[in-house]
């Protein structure tokens, strides 16, 4: 893969009246990369990939694809193709004629237009489906359908809105591997847009958090995870405990807060920090929490919490505590190690301050 | 007593029903029928045969006007489908809240009147002291009063405004229902305007194209007021055949018979119909 980049935004700006739903968006996608924009809903995650495939015109800023300017270019001329979050499979036509239908726009001879059909149809792993109905087809096969149509046609982009929303559980974990398989296998570029931080995790190369119309952080997935940018990213991606307290020093990068009980806590400061004497939040994920006991080191911070309940859940099974009025989730070791903890009691929580996080407080 | 009791209320449902069929519907016609085939020999005698079909197929000007009644009602459903199809498609999918009601309403407004009323108003427009034909004075693009009723295209127009409604109301439930995504992904995939109609929006749309076009064939086939006052003597409709047969010249065996082949003419042509656009009549009326 060269890092040539497919698409590239700079300054995306879409206003509906007085509300921008896409507010100076900015993004450079490498060829052959699956890019996800993340968000929860409302966030304008939509809007921009309407954008991008032309059902839309922003009202200020360039999209180029390729290099190539595409503000003023309908949908049907663009090198981008879409599968929506319902699919849009023609009710009225057969799968093959689904697939078919880009190819035929574009005059390939109808026995070639069969050989691609075919082809295409195999590699998604649906062989011989050409005249059945998109209705007579699972969740699962149609969402490959879908897929084959867009991918038939070779775009350079394939934009994705949230096409597993509509699967049950089970089939959308097996369809997450299946989508990042097919993307290596086509070596197509996918901008996938999705509410769910799993999906963008599991599939992309690059994640895109976005929040009212801006990118809060972009980031190769595990980056996001454990160097949030800013408190909604911390928030949103993967669980997170939330304390809140005065920072009341920096050290050495090390920041202390004062919670709102007493306790001095410390984690390290973010890149957005806020400055001593003002109101902070310290992000501590649930699996850096140690039960005290366990592998308490001298310069861990500590909290006292009490057990509200344990919630088991396999390899996810985690403890309810309560500390100082705050709500927290620790995870508890995998090998049943975990002493008994019954509701009510008393147990001490630390964390190796280096893997806590400190954001100026109301960030989200 | 209980599967009794939910019987009689079955039977009290249905009688309705049954009545109207059975006496409104089954009952002329079958009469009809049987009268078409009966040959007057003299005042008091009847006999059995096919003299009045001969008659229809020996006398030109029977089966002539037959196929001209036929011909311009299917042009006519074509016309009304064609001028129909941007109105519902305003309707059903680029018209929000409100103007929506009121569109439709406007639709409906003019079948408040009868068709006579209706009818009396494009007379009012087309005649030759009428509207249209003083604008064109006013406007010096004619020298004298123009005549712009009693011709076939008066009788169209005529046919097409009364057939409007029955159009647009199945074409606006059917785009109603369609996902605006199909549209989009038809421009996404590389198809043009005409193309997404062709291959998207019209299949889509086929149910209720099918069904607006049965209700207006019919209406057109069956109508009689509109020709006979827009179109004037010479308008030459099939239905006004059967009016002279019955109360003219009260000649009701070949009345009856000149009735039973527009019904054979209409079920003939609604059944191609149906084979050629591949619908169903289940699908298309439920």
């Amino acid at each position: 893969m060269t890092s040539e980049s497919d698409l590239s935004c700079s300054g995306l700006v879409r206003r509906f009246g007085d509300n921008a739903a896409v507010d100076h968006v900015s993004l450079n996608v490498p060829a052959g990369t699956f890019f996800s924009i993340l968000g929860p809903s409302g966030c304008g995650k939509t809007t921009l990939l309407r954008l991008l495939a032309g059902f839309d015109r922003p009202d200020e800023g360039e999209i180029r694809i390729r290099g190539q300017r595409m503000n003023e270019v309908p949908p049907n001329r663009r090198p981008v193709n879409m599968v929506f979050q319902h699919l849009a499979l023609f009710p009225t036509m057969s799968v093959g004629d689904n697939i078919a239908y880009g190819l035929k726009r574009r005059g390939v001879p109808a026995a070639e237009r069969q050989k691609r059909v075919a082809r295409v149809l195999e590699q998604v792993g649906l062989p011989g489906t050409e005249n059945r109905n998109p209705q007579q087809l699972s969740g699962g096969q149609r969402q490959r359908v879908a897929l084959a149509r867009c991918l038939v046609l070779e775009p350079t982009l394939l934009l994705l809105d949230e096409p597993l929303g509509a699967l049950d559980l089970k089939l959308r974990e097996q369809m997450k591997v299946e989508l990042k398989h097919l993307q290596k296998a086509f070596g197509t570029t996918f901008v996938y847009i999705t509410h769910d931080q799993s999906e963008a995790m599991v599939m992309s190369d690059q994640v895109a958090v976005m929040k009212n119309g801006r990118f809060d952080q972009v980031a190769p997935p595990e980056e996001l995870y454990r160097e949030p940018a800013t408190p909604f990213v911390a928030g949103f991606v993967g669980d997170n405990n939330r304390l809140a307290g005065e920072l009341v020093s920096v050290r050495e990068g090390l920041a202390e807060v004062r919670l709102d009980d007493g306790g001095l806590v410390r984690g390290r400061m973010a890149s957005q920090a806020p400055a001593v004497g003002e109101r902070a939040e310290l992000f501590v994920r649930p699996e850096s929490l140690v039960l005290a006991g366990e592998a308490l080191k001298p310069d861990f911070s500590t909290v006292q919490a009490s057990v509200d309940t344990t919630l088991f859940d396999g390899a996810n099974s985690r403890v309810e505590v309560t500390s100082s009025g705050q709500t927290l989730f620790a995870r508890l070791p995998q090998d049943g190690s975990a002493p008994a903890l019954s509701e009510g009691a008393t147990l001490q929580l630390g964390w190796d301050p280096m893997l806590a996080r400190v954001f100026p407080a109301g960030g989200a | 007593m209980r599967s009794s009791a939910s019987r009689l209320s079955l039977w009290l449902l249905l009688t309705p029903f049954l009545l109207w069929i059975v006496l409104l519907v089954l009952l002329p016609h079958l009469q009809m029928l049987r009268v078409s085939f009966q040959v007057r020999e003299s005042w008091d005698t009847l006999d059995w045969g096919f003299q009045q079909y001969q008659n229809f197929f020996s006398e030109s000007y029977y089966w002539r006007t037959f196929v001209r009644t036929g011909v311009m009602s299917l042009f006519t459903t074509f016309l009304t489908l064609i001028i129909a199809f941007p109105i519902a498609w305003y309707i059903a999918r680029l018209a929000r809240g409100r103007s929506k009601g009121l569109l439709f309403l406007a639709c409906l407004i003019p079948f408040w009147a009868s068709e006579l009323v209706r009818t009396y108003g494009w007379m009012i427009l087309l005649r030759e002291s009428g509207v249209f034909s003083a604008w064109l004075q006013a406007l010096g693009w004619a020298d004298g009063p123009v005549e712009m009723l009693y011709n076939d295209v008066a009788v169209i127009i005529g046919l097409v405004y009364n057939g409007l409604l029955f159009m647009v109301v199945p074409l606006v439930t059917t785009l109603e229902g369609m996902d605006e995504n199909l549209v989009e992904a038809g421009y996404d995939l590389g198809g043009g305007h005409f193309t997404v109609l062709r291959e998207i929006v019209v299949p889509w749309a086929m149910p209720g194209i099918v069904s607006g076009c049965i209700v207006v064939f019919m209406l057109t086939l069956g109508s009689y007021l509109t020709p006979i006052l827009m179109g004037g003597k010479d308008s030459a409709w099939f239905t006004q055949q059967i009016f002279t047969q019955f109360i003219t010249r009260f000649n009701w065996e070949q009345g009856a018979a000149l009735g039973v082949l527009l019904l054979v003419l209409s079920s003939l042509i609604v059944w191609i119909g149906l084979r050629v656009t591949g619908q169903s009549l289940r699908k298309v009326m439920g």
